[in-house]
């Protein structure tokens, strides 16, 4: 396919690679993380671990808007749609997110109207055609989906729509990152940016990685070759002494970001004092609520939510897991009580979250399949 | 802030149920415990059903092995093909009986109707399993309101589809409910068909060595289905692939014989599914080579804009086949003469190891597991 293929091409895959593995210092193991959960697919997708030497990790971070949601929220989310004149939408991803008692699915097999659709847009139609019924769209995402949800409500005020509601549970990447630089046990040589997050914010925003914190930082794209350049980006900094932030996906991502959205964003949200964050705990400044003004389209204050906080369950491991401190099979649940079809963790719940990544793409020994013989010949007979 | 929190009971009650296991060191050590886990008798958590009870992958398998093959449980069930495999008690002659419901949104789409679908569903499941397809049974679940001009379009692609598989619908039921309790037309159909080949076709038959081969490009009904719709506001020229598969698999086996251990149509779940349940059956690992997989363009933007992968997408005309590698040649060649499997493939091999899953070597020069579907973005494609 034009414009995919050929950042997926193999040949150019092993050139970078052998880039890659000639800047390796005999003895030293690095570990990069990339922060965004996109990136996290990608790289199981492609199964471009294969492409690494060993001795350079990648660190899965907590860049999954899904897998950092608590499950508290996910509860206040489904005694809103339990309102008989609520139709709750929502993204496919959040459909199987555990909360306190079940899921969105589980919720949707008992009664509520909860529908899936694929942009904010999709839910002020519904709004439309439903004028007797109340509609909330469940906004999460870090600043790439807030313009979108800013803009619908922009939109639904123009329209005089009185049957729209957000319930707002963006969040924003910087102080997550903040955070993951703070955690002592952490061990990082650098970062892969969130390429999708920089199109709004820029890569000014990390400025302070590689200054305060000493850790370079390389903005990268979602295909495969854009994330190895990368890597062999950060490798070559090491070489050369170098710490700054670079950008590689400048095809898409202005330095300074998007004047526009960003603006827009903060015409209808404004920063909460804390949020909670599935397994990193509270984090102040982290999130963003609608408005005073927009408090019409805001159902946190439309409707009586519970919010009660619900903990995590003890043997729940994904904060060590967001943080990078554990491989998501060292997790003392992972595969067993925790699985794709029944998540404990978020972690489990997202393609984009680490644990569901690995359980679905990586869930074998690379070293073994590595050393099988039919894998070394050719697969397929070519004719 | 400060208040107690709630603890989710059911995530308790998850992690005791697996609780006894020591802390384990390595990963290849995890990588067994979870193929234990695995291999664990399924149980349905859920109180309610859901909708990915329905999509085909492992809720749908779970709910199938814990709630109706608990209760049904008999040999000819038990083996979960595509047809069962059952004598009629006058001599040796056995027949193949298979039943499938088709419930499609919407109900006419570019390349066919639930019409076609509810014919050549049923004619390929008995196809696969190595049967002459003979008869049909169709029953109607109309809502009240439905347009009978609709309802004669439906029947006469059936009667058109029939008659391309050489089958006859010889009995059928029609019921009617209150607008609001169906979506305008379900239907059910049943079929026989006559297993006078002596070839036994078995998901676990297939051994290391073996070639798979796919009946031509992937995920065309899928795709088509979904734009159909209309969400997504994507126009392309794509179209259904829904086809009877019969005298297909009539070639295949005259060419292959005794070398064809494995057919399966790859319907709901997609071809990674079928490779799951291959792998799992025989115990053997199928090593996919993403390259060599057809999928056409459209398919692939339509995938890569919903992020999800085109193996996993329904087809309603195309099998996946494991033959012996010393008949893949002539097996491949008869399929490819034929117009319904002239871009027949080879996508991979059946390897030793790793037990039991499924590999894709993808094009980027990777490896990663294709596993068995979890969740289903995409309800009612048949």
């Amino acid at each position: 396919m034009r414009f995919v293929d050929e950042f997926r091409d193999p040949e150019a895959a092993r050139h970078l690679a052998r880039g890659i593995a000639e800047l390796c210092e005999p003895g030293r193991r690095y570990a990069f993380m990339e922060v965004c959960g996109g990136h996290t697919h990608t790289i199981y997708k492609h199964g471009l671990e294969d492409h690494l030497p060993d001795d350079v990790r990648l660190v899965h971070g907590p860049g999954c808007p899904v897998c950092v949601l608590p499950m508290g929220r996910v509860d206040d989310a489904i005694a809103i749609a339990e309102h008989d004149d609520v139709i709750m939408t929502a993204f496919g991803d959040m459909m199987r997110v555990p909360g306190g008692h079940g899921s969105f699915f589980d919720a949707k097999a008992a009664g509520a109207d909860i529908r899936m659709v694929y942009s904010p847009l999709d839910a002020l139609k519904i709004a439309r055609n439903n004028p007797d019924r109340r509609v909330v769209f469940m906004a999460i995402g870090f600043e790439t989906t807030a313009p979108s949800t800013a803009m619908t409500v922009l939109r639904a005020q123009a329209e005089g729509l009185e049957n729209f509601a957000v319930f707002a549970n963006h969040v924003t990447i910087i102080p997550a990152i903040k955070a993951i630089l703070d955690s002592p046990d952490l061990r990082l040589d650098g970062f892969l940016g969130p390429g999708h997050v920089s199109t709004v914010i820029g890569c000014r925003p990390y400025e302070f990685i590689a200054r305060d914190h000493a850790k370079p930082l390389v903005t990268a794209g979602f295909e495969p070759l854009d994330i190895l350049q990368s890597v062999h980006w950060l490798m070559r900094q090491l070489a050369e002494g170098r710490c700054e932030v670079e950008n590689q996906y400048s095809r898409v991502v202005p330095w300074d970001g998007n004047r526009r959205a960003l603006e827009v964003i903060g015409r209808v949200m404004e920063l909460r004092p804390w949020f909670e964050w599935r397994g990193l705990g509270f984090i102040s400044h982290s999130a963003m609520q609608l408005r005073e003004e927009f408090a019409a389209f805001d159902a946190e204050r439309l409707f009586d939510v519970p919010g009660v906080r619900v903990a995590d369950p003890k043997a729940c491991q994904c904060g060590e897991v967001l943080k990078g401190v554990l491989e998501p099979w060292e997790c003392k649940v992972f595969g067993t009580a925790c699985t794709p079809e029944t998540p404990i963790g978020t972690c489990m719940v997202s393609s984009e979250g680490a644990c569901a990544a690995y359980y679905n793409f990586g869930r074998f020994s690379r070293a073994r399949v590595r050393g099988a013989t039919l894998l070394a010949d050719p697969v397929v007979m070519r004719r | 802030m400060t208040s107690t929190p709630e603890r989710a009971t059911w995530a308790e009650d998850a992690v005791a149920a697996h609780a006894g296991s020591e802390h384990l060191r390595t990963e290849e050590q995890v990588l067994e415990r979870i193929e234990r886990a695995r291999r664990r008798r399924p149980r349905v958590r859920e109180e309610r059903i859901t909708l990915a009870h329905g999509a085909g992958g492992r809720a749908t398998s779970t709910l199938i092995e814990a709630v109706f093959l608990d209760a049904f449980r008999n040999p000819e069930l038990e083996r979960l093909g595509d047809a069962a495999a059952v004598g009629i008690g006058v001599g040796d002659t056995r027949i193949a009986f298979t039943t499938d419901s088709y419930v499609v949104s919407p109900l006419f789409f570019p390349g066919g109707s639930i019409g076609d679908l509810a014919v050549n569903g049923t004619v390929n499941d008995l196809a696969v399993s190595g049967a002459r397809p003979l008869h049909l049974s169709a029953g109607f679940v109309l809502e009240e309101g439905f347009a009978v001009e609709d309802l004669r379009r439906i029947v006469d692609a059936m009667a058109v589809a029939a008659d391309a598989a050489g089958v006859r619908i010889v009995t059928g039921d029609t019921k009617v409910v209150e607008r609001g309790k169906a979506d305008g037309c379900f239907i059910t159909t049943a079929g026989v068909g006559l297993l006078d080949r002596s070839v036994v076709l078995d998901a676990g038959a297939a051994r290391p060595g073996d070639v798979v081969i796919v009946s031509g490009p992937i995920g065309d009904h899928g795709v088509t289905v979904m734009l159909a719709r209309g969400d997504l506001d994507v126009e392309s020229d794509l179209v259904s692939d829904t086809a009877p598969l019969h005298s297909l698999c009539a070639d295949l086996l005259d060419a292959g014989g005794d070398g064809v251990r494995v057919m399966r149509d790859a319907t709901r779940g997609g071809v990674a599914t079928i490779l799951n349940e291959i792998a799992r059956a025989s115990g053997a690992a199928v090593v996919v080579d993403e390259a060599a997989v057809p999928v056409r363009t459209e398919v692939t933007g339509a995938a890569e804009l919903l992020g999800i992968d085109p193996l996993y997408i329904a087809c309603e005309g195309r099998l996946v086949a494991v033959v012996a590698e010393e008949r893949a040649e002539a097996v491949l060649a008869a399929m490819r003469a034929h117009p319904t499997g002239a871009e027949s493939a080879v996508i991979g091999r059946v390897a030793e190891d790793p037990p039991g899953l499924v590999l894709l070597r993808t094009a980027f020069g990777g490896t990663r597991i294709v596993d068995v579907l979890v969740g289903d973005p995409l309800p009612r494609i048949c």
